[in-house]
């Protein structure tokens, strides 16, 4: 079976001009909703408290909320959670004694809702300085990694350029997830921070591919110039990055739709990184190769 | 090239010993016998999946040393009486210094600090007016990095007790960090009280009441020398509303709950109320002694992290080393209560920095769900391959199959944890499998297409596609390593999967693979493709 005949030659690269836009829009999008609108940061990151509740019956949510301001807190969130009887309560106000806090809102709950069975399915106390420690962790952690990419990258395919055009492909997927994070004003949560890994991964898997093709072709056609071998790498390779984004887009789609609230947000950044990842390979990572080739590279050799 | 037959022993024996691996984690059902012979770790699941609470302590050190300092100045004090040095003002600063006041030969009384507390340096001396010398003493740093150290140690050993006595399957306690304790607590019901029996100080003091000082005037502002103020809460039943009691007590500390053996709960033949009943060890029953012997007809307070729980007076000396502590508790308060004093009191304050609790009805939501979409998209994933690749699908599926149990085994092998973001890593790896099989054939119909024949295109198309795979699965398995290496919880659980899911990988999409296609080409002679 084939899916993209052989001869197939798509000029992807010639279309650079106008991705170039595309690219400067998404993230200029991107970086303004960071900015302005800012990333909702959860409970993980933030501090605060979450506890998510569930009731046997269906229950208003506006009852909850009356619940919670009868005891005085006014700073929690509620919100309802899949279905009518499941809620998130939130309290973001980082306050000195959150475990007290904490405390009250469930002992208060279980008393107030004493005929509706009330469950208490999680509760999650995130001192300020826990949350903080997580976040600086963990961006040292991805910032190593994408500088042990490139070495390795620029390494194995002996020139820099390389290198360099996988992490910038890789900035760019991280800013635009973070961006439809803010614009579809997904909670920031550790779950998510695990979607932003699995983004860097499958964006640089793409890139590896196909800067290999490129890498076996340069021996292969040394008339050719390296943007008509790139043109030619993308179409041969068109075939796979069809079926794997394809496949992994097709198995992340079902998460979607069945997977149940806990992973829709999870997912919905999943969906964005796939396109991004598989994007940003011919529309980042190429053109700052072969623009690192035209006006930098060649340029210190002569 | 190895012959095929070496080959399918190696990797036949990789895959039966996987599956071994994975077998307890599958069913509870294996006879005795088996686990002597194989490892029978299961998969441990993350509290996100199982349910269970998470909490992550610190342990406040500072506070190991300030109570160090604190004894050293009261010695001091006592030391300086002896000799006859008539001390002006005594006092701690700040958590590790000691300021006094004195007057009389300086040299003298120097002297004998020094020799009795090398581990109090001088930090500055002066001379106020009229022969009253001013010295400040700091607690040499060493020592206080020591008494730090030790605090968070035996904070972790007394926690460590205190949830082997409360009785929790598989619990995880470890130190996080210098002064942080993680601890992972599977399937706990009730958090609330797990919190209070992990966090308690349960400093156990007996200290003598101030008889003769009066306790309004006290109240009021002017506390007696040597006297401190502490509460009893007093809880109405009725009301459930909480009442402060206050006592004028003496602050020397007569005892401590050190010299405690045991402690267990009794039921008081009179009212039937819990109580627990204190057994002291040979120092404690002596000493016990001699305090209760020189106080006859005085009142000592029992005193638990600063809160008075009962005041009896003393009738007559106690001998035999028995004391208990009464205070309206519920079976289970004082079950709890008998349990942190027998484990000991920790040396410093614990402050919780972050707890979680995920009830088990949510953990087990949360794999339901987990399993059955993982499994609908297992099984497309798998029937796409086949209509796309055919017989060569069927191939890819094994090496697919074989690669999510390898993994799982290794998971198992290496008691490493399975949560959340390490599913997440988990399907980042099988994705990446997916990936390879997809390259290695479309490697191998692009050669076929260029006229080679089904041997030529095997060789090539693998021989092409190794490369390329080795690039971007290294690639990642660096970012994976680092990211372990470098990141906290939930970021190397992710880490973890993924680099074990991506060896696994190479080993099923490149070897595995490759033998099945070598034998159909070479063994069976299949001479044309079906891919």
């Amino acid at each position: 079976m084939e899916l993209i005949r052989p001869d197939t030659r798509f000029d992807f690269i010639g279309k650079k001009k106008f991705t170039i836009w595309v690219s400067t829009i998404a993230i200029l999008l991107c970086l303004g909703s960071i900015f302005f609108h800012g990333v909702r940061y959860g409970v993980d990151f933030a501090g605060g408290i979450l506890i998510q509740i569930k009731f046997s019956k269906a229950v208003n949510i506006s009852e909850v909320r009356n619940a919670l301001e009868v005891m005085g807190s006014k700073e929690t969130m509620v919100q309802a959670f899949g279905g009518e009887n499941e809620f998130l309560i939130r309290v973001e106000k980082t306050s000195e004694d959150l475990e007290g806090v904490s405390k009250t809102i469930q002992t208060s709950l279980q008393e107030q809702f004493k005929d509706k069975a009330l469950e208490i399915r999680r509760a999650e106390v995130v001192g300020p300085k826990v949350g903080k420690d997580l976040k600086t962790k963990a961006l040292w952690a991805v910032g190593l990694s994408f500088l042990g990419i490139l070495i390795y990258v620029a390494w194995r395919f002996k020139e820099v350029a390389y290198g360099l055009g996988g992490i910038v492909a890789l900035f760019h997927d991280v800013m635009v997830v973070y961006g439809a994070i803010s614009i579809f004003n997904i909670e920031y949560s550790l779950n998510v921070l695990a979607v932003v890994l699995t983004v860097i991964g499958f964006s640089i898997n793409d890139t590896i591919v196909i800067f290999d093709r490129v890498r076996e072709n340069i021996k292969k056609m040394r008339k050719e110039n390296l943007e008509t071998i790139f043109n030619i790498s993308i179409n041969e390779t068109l075939g796979r990055t069809i079926l794997t984004s394809g496949t992994v887009m097709m198995v992340v789609l079902i998460l979607f739709f069945f997977g149940g609230p806990v992973i829709h947000d999870f997912t919905t950044a999943l969906i964005v990184g796939l396109i991004t990842g598989t994007y940003s390979t011919m529309y980042i990572a190429s053109p700052v190769v072969l623009f690192w080739e035209r006006h930098i590279s060649r340029r210190r050799r002569r | 090239m190895r012959s095929l037959k070496w080959r399918f022993i190696l990797y036949a024996a990789i895959t039966v010993f996987s599956i071994l691996l994975l077998l307890p984690t599958l069913t509870s059902q294996l006879p005795q016998l088996w686990n002597k012979i194989v490892p029978s770790e299961k998969i441990h699941l993350g509290l996100d999946l199982q349910g269970g609470m998470h909490l992550i302590l610190e342990v406040e050190a500072e506070k190991a040393v300030e109570s160090y300092v604190e004894r050293i100045k009261n010695n001091i004090k006592d030391d300086l009486k002896d000799k006859g040095v008539p001390v002006g003002r005594l006092e701690r600063e700040k958590s590790n210094q000691i300021i006094l006041e004195a007057s009389g030969e300086k040299e003298k009384w120097e002297k004998v600090l020094s020799q009795r507390y090398p581990m109090m340096q001088e930090l500055s001396s002066s001379t106020l007016d009229k022969g009253i010398w001013r010295v400040v003493f700091v607690l040499d740093s060493r020592q206080a990095d020591q008494i730090k150290k030790n605090a968070i140690d035996q904070a972790l050993e007394t926690i460590r007790n205190r949830i082997d006595q409360f009785g929790v399957s598989e619990p995880e306690i470890t130190l996080q960090g210098t002064d942080r304790i993680l601890i992972q607590l599977p399937g706990v019901k009730d958090p609330q009280r797990a919190i209070n029996l992990i966090g308690q100080t349960a400093l156990l003091e007996f200290k003598l009441l101030d008889e003769e000082g009066n306790l309004d005037e006290a109240l009021k502002g002017s506390i007696p020398e040597g006297d401190i103020i502490l509460y009893r809460r007093v809880v109405d039943p009725k009301t459930g509303g909480v009442r402060k009691v206050p006592y004028l007590l003496k602050e020397k500390t007569l005892m401590t709950g050190e010299v405690l053996k045991d402690a267990r709960v009794s039921l008081d033949s009179q009212f039937h109320e819990p109580y627990v009943a204190l057994e002291f060890d040979d120092i404690g029953a002596k000493l016990f002694e001699q305090i209760t012997g020189a106080n006859v007809k005085k009142r000592l307070a029992i005193i638990l992290d600063n809160n008075v729980y009962s005041d009896p007076v003393i009738q007559e000396r106690i001998a035999g080393g028995r004391a208990q502590i009464t205070g309206r508790f519920s079976t289970e308060e004082a079950k709890d209560l008998a349990v942190v004093l027998r484990a000991g009191a920790l040396p410093a304050p614990v402050k919780i920095l972050e707890q979680r609790t995920v009830g088990p009805s949510l953990g087990q939501d949360s794999i339901h769900k987990g399993i059955i979409s993982t499994l609908i998209s297992a099984a497309i994933v798998v029937l796409f391959m086949i209509f796309y690749y055919r017989f060569a699908g069927v191939i890819a599926d094994v090496a697919l199959i074989l690669n999510i149990v390898l993994t799982l085994a290794t998971l198992a092998l290496f008691r490493a944890t399975l949560t959340l973001p390490g599913i997440a890593g988990l399907v980042l790896s099988v994705g990446m499998a997916v990936d390879a099989n997809i390259l290695i054939h479309e490697r191998i119909k692009e050669e076929l297409r260029w006229g080679k024949t089904p041997r030529a295109a095997i060789d090539q198309g693998y021989h092409r596609a190794f490369v390329t795979i080795i690039d971007s699965n290294l690639t990642t398995l660096i970012a994976g390593v680092l990211l372990y290496q470098f990141g906290t919880g939930p970021v190397r659980g992710f880490a973890v999967t993924l680099c074990i899911g991506i060896l696994a990988n190479i080993f099923t999409a490149v070897y595995i693979t490759r033998w099945i296609f070598d034998f159909i080409t070479l063994k069976v002679g299949v001479k044309k493709l079906s891919i």
